[in-house]
């Protein structure tokens, strides 16, 4: 693994209008703000935080898929690169046959007019990446075999599958056009447990063999701990904890990161009411509070919290964290731990 | 402890176009008052027809063998749910003595109906409140599941409540007429982690305030290790296993609730790889013959097993299981 990034995004913001205020400026809702990510070619990134934190619209930003209101994105895949808030016409085609999505929900993303071949060949078709059919059916069974899709059940329509059969067919509609880059949005989380070490297995082993770099989405911390080797943690809009994944569950810094670890169900039945809980709810982006924006549901907030935003600062080994006390908490932790 | 709730030999079937689908094969279990029973399996497994066929709630293609028979004792005494018919009759049931909690709060509100006259509704309908005193309990449940601002809330409709809120609106509005049973299908599913903490820690205090019996589907193992006092373990249609949530969780004695367990990403080990059950679920048309986990079961002792439905023997006296292995090394053992 090189240590360029594949993807270098610095300050990539983005607002949605809202409807109303005739009077004074526009308002917007802030989905993403600020945020500087790194992701090194060939890793496995994880992005984590509850729904409404803006990891979705973050991965499409980074797909070109949403609309950019601020910041640099830079794509170096050592064949090619791009600024991808400038990228358009012929470079933004090529982009999109580099970098690939696979969706939630295995039941919806998939036709059910079209055949399995059908469904995994149709990004060849449109990106024009084939000269002959024969080609096409060449590229179709080659990823059909990599993602363990049994090759008699490609003239079958997906009714007929699983949704852990189906899920694999998504990823081999994303991987045919052999992208660089995949985003994967919440791709087990309609899956039951059983099924979906089976899938996250699969992913692994297809990231290694290809090289691919992944985007891995997800609001389930232990299967992020399991596949990423770095995760960011967001939280309305902005990273508030980016860390190698070791570091960040056993070394927690930000407190929010600490209480949605400490809000995974444990296993064990001895250790009820023993989690730390988080009171309230993610605020509404529209009104979001001012200062940290984490303030309102955090047990450590001071007047600094209420007052300044705080950056993304660096505090060991890529380990990065926006929070105005995390020295203070961190030795008041050691003490404890001591 | 008072038994609420005896479920005798429940099979039921559906009658499609592709023939009669057996989705829930002889099940019995029993429920305490308060007592938070776990109903745990994968997709398919006939976990929630199990529950709704406790207020007999499935499609009209649902057929239930004679042998079945569910009752529910309240202070009345014993109702036979089997026998009852009509709509009319079935209303001691639904939403009076059995409440249900679905997994999607934004499908089972009304959209264009308030909370509150949905809340005030089924009071109306169900106990012989006045309006006046159906708003007042049930303002006074919303602000008791933690919704702040309750008298305002009671006037807003499900799209302006957040996903936590609404589920919390939902378990109001299920509790508001004081069951005995709850039935809580997947309740924090849709939820974040810290919402779904939030909603565990509401229900454990409410259980705890009105002493009901809860039945609690989920396919997570951890929010049943958080909730339930017993666990039933379902495949096919088929109950493989009970016992306290400690044994089954501590010392699973069937290979299916094994697999379960070894499927989930362990916080304490991230090394290791994971490991899924090996293939799918067969579809309920395929059924196979003998024990249901057969086709996949990685301790599968040959014939016995494709052949032969097993019994339930007991692993201590609280806990059950059907597998033909464990039946063999008990008889081995005397």
């Amino acid at each position: 693994m090189s240590n360029i990034p594949l993807i270098n995004a610095r300050d990539l913001s983005v607002h949605y209008p809202l409807s109303g205020g005739l009077i004074g400026p526009k308002p917007v809702v802030k989905a993403v703000e600020g945020v500087n990510v790194d992701i090194v070619k060939g890793s496995f990134f994880g992005l984590v935080g509850e729904s409404g934190s803006g990891k979705t619209t973050l991965g499409r930003a980074l797909l070109r898929a949403a609309p950019i209101t601020r910041g640099t994105i830079n794509y170096n895949d050592g064949d090619v690169e791009y600024d991808l808030h400038e990228v358009k016409d012929a470079a933004l085609k090529d982009y999109r046959t580099r970098a690939q999505l696979i969706f939630q929900d295995p039941y919806a993303a998939l036709s059910p007019r079209m055949t399995v071949r059908d469904i995994i060949a149709e990004p060849l078709e449109v990106m024009g990446l084939t000269k002959s059919r024969a080609e096409t059916d060449e590229r179709v069974r080659e990823i059909a075999e990599k993602c363990r899709l049994n090759l008699e059940h490609l003239r079958r329509f997906p009714h007929a599958f699983s949704g852990g059969q189906r899920q694999r067919i998504s990823i081999a509609r994303a991987l045919v056009s052999r992208p660089q880059f995949v985003v994967a949005d919440e791709s087990v989380a309609a899956l039951d447990v059983s099924i979906q070490a089976d899938v996250l297995n699969l992913l692994k082993d297809i990231q290694q063999e290809m090289g691919l770099t992944f985007l891995f989405i997800s609001h389930d911390l232990s299967v992020v701990a399991h596949v990423c080797d770095h995760v960011a943690v967001m939280y309305l809009g902005r990273l508030v904890e980016t860390a190698p994944t070791r570091d960040l569950f056993f070394n927690p810094r930000h407190p929010y990161t600490r209480a949605l670890l400490s809000a995974i169900p444990s296993l064990d039945p001895d250790d009820r009411g023993k989690a730390q809980k988080l009171e309230g709810e993610i605020p509404s982006p529209t009104n979001p509070p001012p200062g940290c924006k984490f303030q309102t549901r955090c047990p450590n907030a001071i007047d600094i919290c209420r007052r300044d935003e705080p950056k993304l600062e660096e505090t060991g080994k890529e380990h990065n964290v926006a929070c105005h006390r995390w020295k203070e908490l961190a030795e008041q932790l050691e003490k404890v731990g001591a | 402890m008072t038994r609420l709730l005896d479920v005798e030999n429940l099979t039921l079937q559906f009658d499609t176009d592709e023939g009669r689908i057996t989705a829930v094969d002889n099940v019995s279990f029993t429920l305490d008052a308060g007592e938070v029973m776990g109903l745990v399996g994968e997709s398919g497994s006939g976990k929630s027809v199990t529950a709704k066929s406790l207020m007999k709630l499935n499609a009209s293609n649902a057929v239930y063998t004679p042998e079945t028979k569910i009752t529910l004792h309240l202070e009345s005494g014993p109702v036979d749910i089997m026998s009852l018919r009509t709509s009319k009759e079935m209303q001691i049931v639904r939403g009076a003595a059995i409440s249900m909690i679905f997994q999607e709060p934004m499908a089972s509100f009304a959209p264009a109906i308030s909370i509150g006259d949905q809340m005030v509704e089924q009071l109306m309908i169900h106990t012989d409140m006045t309006g006046k005193r159906a708003k007042e309990v049930s303002i006074e449940m919303l602000a008791r599941v933690g919704i702040s601002d309750a008298s305002t809330r009671f006037k807003q409709f499900a799209f302006e409540l957040s996903g936590g809120m609404r589920q919390r609106a939902m378990i109001a509005m299920a509790l508001s007429t004081k069951p005995k049973l709850l039935i809580a299908d997947e309740p924090t599913t849709a939820l974040d982690v810290t919402i779904q903490a939030q909603v565990i820690d509401l229900m454990k205090d409410l259980v705890d305030e009105f002493g009901m019996g809860i039945v609690f589907i989920t396919h997570d193992l951890g929010v049943i290790a958080q909730t339930a006092d017993s666990v039933a373990v379902m495949y096919l249609g088929r109950l493989v296993e009970q016992g306290s949530v400690r044994d089954v969780i501590r010392k699973p004695a069937h290979p299916y609730t094994r697999g379960l367990l070894d499927a989930l990403p362990d916080l304490d080990d991230l090394e290791s790889p994971l490991t899924p059950v090996a293939g799918d679920i067969p579809s309920p048309l395929e059924r196979p013959p003998g024990c249901v986990f057969n086709t996949r079961c990685p301790v599968n002792i040959g014939e016995t097993c494709s052949t032969k439905v097993p019994e339930f023997s007991a692993v201590t006296q609280k806990h059950h299981v059907a597998c033909h292995l464990r039946a063999q090394e008990q008889e081995a053992k005397k």
